[in-house]
């Protein structure tokens, strides 16, 4: 069910601005994949462009291979709305649809798959609310606007939106980085549990949230201002916080940086 | 020196409050005035009136024994506005929608400010426009509708072909299609990327990210531009005034949108010569003060529902 994704030669554009050079990295399937650096070294321009979500962009552009489980995702024949249903994304700011429902907000993605029936519905909005640890919280006033919630159940809630598709894997950018400490450790729970079914890659700033979370660590940095991000090292989690190869990585993670 | 910075702060909060207080207690007391004119002016002549106000189509206004009624007005009215904004609001929502999300990217710009422009341009002048460009076009359809669904009596043929009432609310359709198109596409760009992105993650189309995303977030403002578009077209008088068969005296009513027929304003406009007494001057301000509450009704509605879905975009 879960996939590994495989970066290769990978170079992103913003028009004419290269703002991510020459990107290769494997994700392991039903692992934790976190990537952190410094502001503006491209993590989230490399997250978006593993489910085509780059594009979107004016302008964005990526060169190179992006593949799951062998197949390339930017092939002339793959629809980019097929790789997002597999692919499927939770952004930093908490974006549940405004005048959806709670219920709603969760079915969206399957109502867009053309499911209709009732109990289907009510069956996944379940297990997904479940599985992103809001059930409980909401199960009474699913009816209720999903924007009605505080910002760390608005989160859950779009997790639980990502989920309910049964995407292969599951892409999140700092989902943690407008929330309260407790927020941020029922979503760490959740992402320890989402792991055993789901490819996770997380982009986030907080040293302590990668280490906790992830199996494996992409340290991205820039080469100098104004210059491309580049990834410098990537690792098993202990040994890019223990004993990284770059000392970039080294200052880095010691909080040594710049 | 933090007294005094503080001090003025809020002088001058006091004295806006208190200006902003009396423009608005002043703007109430003009409406009340102008109400109250309006009434006082048309009970005398509706309590001499012998005929039934609401459902008469007669309009003898002078002499001892006045009979007026605005059973065709309102039915032009509202016939014609009704099918002017059928036919302008989903066309500028399409507009808008085009020019916020299907344009090429250096279109867009250029094109919103086109529509602005537009859209500041008195709209008699598309009236004019629609008037010469739209009788050939306006006349087949009317024409296969009436032949083929003569059996609704909206559809009745009638043997009218110049200002049917089906003809006028394409012209006003045109009149109104510009400030309709620019309102929704001001709501429509003003959608957050996020709502947009969340739906395109999710594996949405280009159309199913307009209808998760965009098209719910615009709806208010369509609404609002709607209900300002209807407010335009109820109120329109130029151009119907100089568009429209008028009904000869006595003639048999039909509900057929083929029919002519006067609306509120047109009657009040052609008849302007005829307000040389109180008695007369009143019954056209009876009439003029169904449109008002016919407007205030349209306007509150609208209200309602963007109210009712406050609640979910707050
Ligand atoms: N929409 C955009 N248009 C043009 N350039 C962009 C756009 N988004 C990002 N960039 C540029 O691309 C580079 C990488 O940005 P990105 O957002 O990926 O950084 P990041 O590592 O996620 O930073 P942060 O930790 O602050 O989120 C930056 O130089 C940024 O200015
Ligand atoms: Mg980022």
């Amino acid at each position: 069910m879960a996939k590994g994704l495989d970066i290769k030669d990978v170079n992103i554009y913003y028009g004419a601005f290269k703002a991510v050079e020459d990107v290769n990295l494997t994700i392991n399937p039903r692992s934790v994949t976190a990537f952190i650096g410094p502001s503006g070294c491209g993590k989230s321009t490399v997250l978006r462009t593993l489910n085509r979500m780059h594009e979107v962009i004016p302008g964005g552009r990526v060169e190179g291979t992006i593949s799951l489980d062998g197949q390339d995702l930017y092939a002339a024949d793959v629809d980019p709305v097929a790789v997002r249903r597999t692919v499927g994304m939770v952004f930093q700011r908490p974006n549940p649809f405004p005048t959806m429902t709670i219920f709603d907000n969760v079915v969206a993605g399957l109502r867009l798959n053309g499911i209709k029936d009732k109990t289907q519905l009510q069956e996944a909005a379940e297990r997904s609310l479940q599985g992103a640890n809001l059930w409980n919280e909401v199960k009474d006033r699913l009816n209720k606007p999903g924007a009605g919630l505080s910002g760390g159940q608005q989160q859950r809630l779009c997790i639980a939106r990502a989920i309910a598709v049964e995407p292969k894997v599951l892409l999140m950018d700092e989902p943690c980085s407008a929330l309260d400490p407790i927020s941020t450790l029922a979503i760490e729970d959740l992402i320890e549990q989402l792991k055993a079914d789901y490819t996770i890659v997380i982009v986030t700033h907080n040293m302590q949230q990668a280490a906790r979370v992830s199996d494996r660590t992409a340290f991205f940095n820039l080469k100098a201002t104004g210059q491309p991000g580049r990834l410098v090292e990537v690792g098993p989690t202990r040994t890019i916080f223990e004993q990284p190869v770059q000392e970039a990585t080294e200052a880095y993670v010691s909080g040594r940086f710049g | 020196m933090d007294d005094r910075g503080r001090s003025t702060g809020r002088r001058a909060d006091r004295l806006f409050s208190f200006a902003s207080q009396g423009a608005g207690v002043t703007v109430l007391v003009l409406v009340t005035l102008v109400c109250v004119f309006l009434v006082s002016q048309a009970i005398p002549a509706l309590a001499r009136n012998e005929a039934s106000f609401l459902t008469s189509r007669e309009w003898t206004v002078g002499g001892d024994a006045p009979r007026f009624g605005i059973l065709e007005l309102l039915w032009t009215t509202t016939a014609a506005s009704v099918i002017a904004m059928l036919v302008a609001v989903p066309v500028g929502v399409c507009v808008a929608l085009f020019i916020t999300e299907y344009a090429p990217q250096w279109l867009r710009r250029p094109a919103g400010n086109l529509v602005d422009l537009l859209a500041a341009v008195p709209s008699i002048v598309y009236g004019l426009w629609g008037l010469i460009v739209f009788r050939p076009i306006v006349r087949p359809i009317e024409d296969w509708l009436s032949s083929r669904l003569s059996w609704l009596p909206i559809f009745e043929p009638t043997g009218i072909t110049g200002g049917t009432i089906f003809f006028i609310g394409f012209v006003l359709a045109i009149m109104i299609l510009p400030i309709v198109t620019a309102i929704s596409r001001e709501v429509f760009a003003q959608t957050p990327t996020t709502h947009k992105e969340g739906a395109l993650a999710l594996g949405a189309t280009k159309w199913e990210m307009i209808h998760t995303a965009v098209l719910p977030f615009g709806k208010p403002g369509v609404i609002s531009a709607a209900m300002l578009a209807l407010g335009r077209a109820l109120g329109e008088t130029i151009a119907v005034t100089f568009i429209v068969s008028t009904l000869a005296v006595g003639s048999d009513w039909t509900w057929s949108l083929f029919n002519g027929g006067e609306t509120f304003a047109s009657r009040i406009a052609n008849n302007a010569a005829e307000f040389d007494s109180p008695q007369k001057t009143g019954a056209f301000i009876a009439a003029g003060l169904v449109l008002f509450i016919l407007t205030f009704v349209v306007n509150a509605i609208a209200r309602v529902v963007i109210e009712r879905r406050k609640a979910f975009t707050e």
